[in-house]
């Protein structure tokens, strides 16, 4: 069994017992990445001297003995949206290409007091815009299962790491499904937290109201120990919750007696492949014969959805995104005749064609005459896909379906035709915008590709979610499959 | 409702963008896709729907307005693309 294959828990006794030192980790590590990412295209940037330095430095602590952290010595990539002092953080944009960030992300300083160690910077699509990593302006990642297929996106390289076994787990964001959909495309577990569990101070902003930050791992044990790591109230972050943080771990019992599923028609309706709906179906059988019970229900909203997310992404993209301007940091164009020239070029120069897309259409939708039609629109039918949610919460405590529609596709197939893109993310958008929690777990194959569970839960009901993916997985061996590289 | 390349020119603008012709043609047809999808909304009645700008309750976060640390000169300047005594350069705004 590969050493990345191992829980934590099992990592961890094997350092304790000096089977194992974070040297070793570390070397295992950058070893991988040196067989596999030539195909696999994961990382920007590699942060080699430091990785070794602090595994020098966690290795001399385990010898003297005392506390360790939660994610002791464990290798970590984190998404390249999240600003790591002194280590390159592009976003993967050109205009970000020479960016040295002059602070740590708040996620960042908390992996560090749980002492995993960050072996380098992921990559995904420029500035979180796109569902497939090809939207990367230095190159894109490819699906470990099968290099001729996308990892997913926005958060391909964080997911390809861990299914490659690079890392023993990666930060990604999630804005309309961009850490459960690659989770799912990769055979990986993604949990995209309730809106404000985890800090965005550090995380360069796409759209403010929807951005989340969360772990990709092999396993829902795993994913609840990251969660552990990285949740809790920011005074940096003025929209992180203020709520007290429950101990994950203790929640996965591998007991779902009772636990009532709601499974929405409008998931498994039209335009769902038959392969990933027969997945979700045996998923869900596999919990009736937990103990749990499950009905259809209706979100009657979601065909409106994607629609409601692009008006408001774009929005809100074309606000934060303002503030490269070539300025203070990025890329300058050169020799610009006057100020406005000096944005105009350096913008023009810097952005990809989906980051300049989004950008023109969320400058439309905001601009006057054009703001009650779209953006004030959307923000009202924002509600009522919020109380859909609410309204099947009243008597379920989770809701189930698929994480995708389909299985990955392949590079290049959906490149020219933004539409067909954005209706990938039909089944983790309208989570998004509602903020509550989901996790994507594997629940099986199409055609040798993985398939996503989506389990979705009530606002700060991570325990639930976490409980029941992880009952699941104790009685499935989908997530132990391996790509073979 | 279907925008103009003239429309797009506008938006370019606001947004500082420069685009080629090419790009003009291109997002003049793919942002007139994404609008006609986006009409669908229309379907729905959101007469007395309160609007969704934030799911989380919370409104004005403040924070005692007490003096705090901040980045040294140097560290705020440590990605200026151009720089002169201890500032941002850019190039002249007034004549």
């Amino acid at each position: 069994m590969a050493l990345f294959d191992l829980r934590l828990q099992e990592i961890h006794n094997q350092l304790t017992s000096k089977e194992l030192s974070v040297g070793e980790l570390v070397d295992a590590s950058y070893r991988r990445i040196a067989e596999t990412d030539s195909s696999i295209q994961a990382f920007l940037t590699l942060n080699e001297d430091g990785a070794r330095a602090a595994a020098a430095e966690l290795d001399k602590q385990l010898q003297d003995g005392g506390e360790r952290g939660l994610l002791f010595g464990l290798p970590a990539g984190i998404k390249d949206n999240i600003v790591t002092e002194g280590l390159l953080t592009t976003c993967a944009s050109q205009f970000l290409r020479n960016y040295d960030p002059i602070y740590n992300a708040t996620v960042v300083q908390k992996l560090s007091a749980a002492q995993s160690v960050t072996i380098g910077k992921l990559n995904m699509d420029e500035f979180a815009m796109g569902g497939s990593n090809e939207n990367s302006s230095f190159y894109p990642t490819r699906n470990p299962w099968n290099t001729d297929y996308v990892p997913g996106g926005s958060s391909g390289g964080s997911a390809a790491s861990v299914a490659a076994g690079q890392v023993y787990f990666s930060l990604g964001s999630d804005t309309g499904g961009s850490i459960r959909q690659p989770a799912a495309y990769c055979g990986i577990v993604g949990l995209k937290p309730t809106y404000g569990l985890v800090s965005r101070f550090g995380l360069v902003a796409f759209a403010s109201s929807l951005d989340q930050i969360g772990p990709l791992t092999k396993n829902v044990e795993d994913s609840a120990y990251v969660l552990q790591a990285i949740a809790g109230y920011d005074g940096m972050d003025s929209t992180s919750a203020n709520v007290e943080i429950p101990d994950y771990v203790s929640a996965l019992s591998g007991d779902v007696k009772g636990l009532r599923i709601g499974v929405p028609k409008e998931y498994l309706g039209q335009g769902i492949d038959p392969k990933v709906k027969e997945a979700v179906l045996a998923a869900l059988q596999q919990f009736e014969s937990l103990g749990a019970t499950w009905d259809e229900v209706s979100l009657p909203h979601t065909e409106y959805a994607v629609a409601t997310y692009y008006l408001l992404a774009s929005s809100e993209a074309s606000s934060n995104l303002a503030r490269f301007d070539g300025v203070r940091y990025g890329v300058r164009a050169e020799d610009p005749d006057s100020l406005i020239e000096l944005y105009r070029k350096s913008r023009s120069q810097g952005f990809g064609d989906e980051v300049k897309r989004r950008i023109m259409l969320g400058t439309y939708a905001l601009s006057s005459g054009y703001y009650d039609a779209f953006y004030l629109k959307a923000q009202k039918v924002r509600t009522l896909i919020k109380q859909d949610f609410d309204n099947v919460f009243q008597n379920y405590d989770i809701i189930v379906g698929p994480t995708a529609p389909t299985a990955a596709f392949r590079i290049g197939e959906q490149v020219g035709d933004p539409l067909t893109m954005y209706l990938n993310d039909i089944c983790t958008i309208p989570v998004s915008l509602a903020g509550v929690p989901a996790i994507s777990i594997p629940c099986g194959f199409a055609d040798g590709l993985p398939v996503g569970l989506q389990i979705i839960g009530k606002a700060f009901d991570e325990r639930t979610v976490l409980r029941a993916a992880h009952a699941f997985e104790q009685h499935t061996d989908h997530h132990k499959q391996r790509p073979q590289l | 409702m279907s925008i103009t390349v003239k429309d797009v020119e506008h938006v370019a603008n606001l947004a500082r963008l420069e685009l080629s012709e090419q790009e003009k043609e291109q997002f003049t047809g793919q942002l007139n896709a994404i609008l006609k999808y986006a009409e669908k909304l229309n379907e729905l009645d959101t007469d007395g729907v309160d609007p969704t700008s934030h799911v989380l309750p919370v409104t004005n976060v403040m924070r005692d307005d007490v003096v705090r640390d901040s980045v040294t000169l140097e560290t705020a300047l440590r990605n200026a693309p151009d720089e002169e005594d201890g500032q941002f350069k850019v190039p002249a705004v007034l004549e």
